[in-house]
């Protein structure tokens, strides 16, 4: 019979670090899908994930089963990410004007026929990857939870740790970030 | 202008959208697990011993903080004079030896 989390959990506390396998098994594909949301290479993203099944293991012992595993180990991941986005501030700032062409092609398409211009385009996909790395990692954190995951402000900000006047306040300035972003790029293509 | 032209709300609007019509692969790299627990399983193990000599050296630094403090406690005692320490520490010593003395039986001639 297949075991519950709080078994898994019981067992791995009590010294049995195999237990710990199928809590991996079970949750890493969720763990890996939000690690993607912030790293681009599977390498970082391997990183990243691993940092945090190593913190959940250390960590284990807070975790007191009032709420979901799941609850908790996504708080983690989302706390890793955002620690991993502080970590990696240097690599943004880069100019729009080194978009590839299916990303101008369609910057284009969009500003002569906007309908033309699919969401569901590749070329869509990468600029929006390439507008949130020009966030702080604050906005992009924001951003991505509240904009792309449809996450309430509630659920942000028992995801990062952050009051909810607080999450309030960086969704307001993460909006006004990527309106400058946004604006950027149309002056560094178009100027 | 193109620049002027370009209507920042609705990019914003497709961008998200595109976002989410292309949510990020959920696929975990072959044995993921097994190099997890490799590296969980081969973490040092608790130094019981490490742990215990810690415990001890800092012990040992309290009794010497402690000692120092009584010493210095006892030398401002009213009425206390190293003369008569000396007797007592001389008495607590020697207590077993004149006990015994005491408590031995008489030779008689």
């Amino acid at each position: 019979m297949e075991r519950t989390d709080a078994e898994l959990i019981a067992a791995v506390l009590q010294g049995d670090t195999a237990s710990f396998e199928p809590l991996i098994v079970k949750y890493s594909p969720r763990v890996f899908a939000t690690a993607r949301r912030y790293a681009r290479r599977e390498s970082e993203v391997e990183d990243i994930v691993q940092e945090i099944w190593l913190k959940s293991f250390n960590k284990l012992g807070s975790f007191r089963g009032d709420a979901p595993f799941e609850h908790w180990l996504m708080r983690l991941t989302v706390r890793t990410c955002y620690d991993f986005l502080r970590g990696h501030q240097r690599n943004r700032e880069t100019a729009f004007s080194e978009l590839t062409e299916p990303e101008d092609d369609w910057l284009n398409r969009f500003v002569t026929h906007p309908e033309d211009a699919s969401e569901s385009a590749a070329a869509a996909k990468q600029l929006v990857e390439r507008v949130l790395e020009q966030l702080p990692p604050a906005a992009r954190l924001i951003i991505t939870l509240l904009e792309i995951e449809e996450r309430s402000v509630k659920e942000i900000a028992e995801l990062t740790g952050w009051s909810v006047p607080l999450v309030k306040v960086r969704a307001f300035r993460a909006r006004g970030e990527m309106k400058k972003c946004l604006a950027r790029l149309a002056k560094d293509k178009y100027l | 202008m193109k620049c002027r032209l370009m209507n920042l709300s609705e990019l914003h609007r497709k961008l998200i959208s595109a976002a989410k019509a292309n949510p990020p692969g959920d696929s975990v790299p072959y044995t993921f697990e097994k190099r997890m627990l490799a590296r969980l399983s081969g973490r040092p193990a608790l130094d019981a011993w490490g742990l215990w000599a810690h415990g001890l050296s800092r012990a040992a630094g309290l009794c010497v903080v402690a000692a120092l403090l009584l010493a210095g406690w006892s030398s401002v005692l009213p009425g206390t004079n190293t003369e008569t320490l000396s007797q007592d520490v001389q008495t607590t010593l020697f207590a077993a030896v004149d006990n015994a003395t005491a408590d031995a039986p008489l030779e008689t001639q």
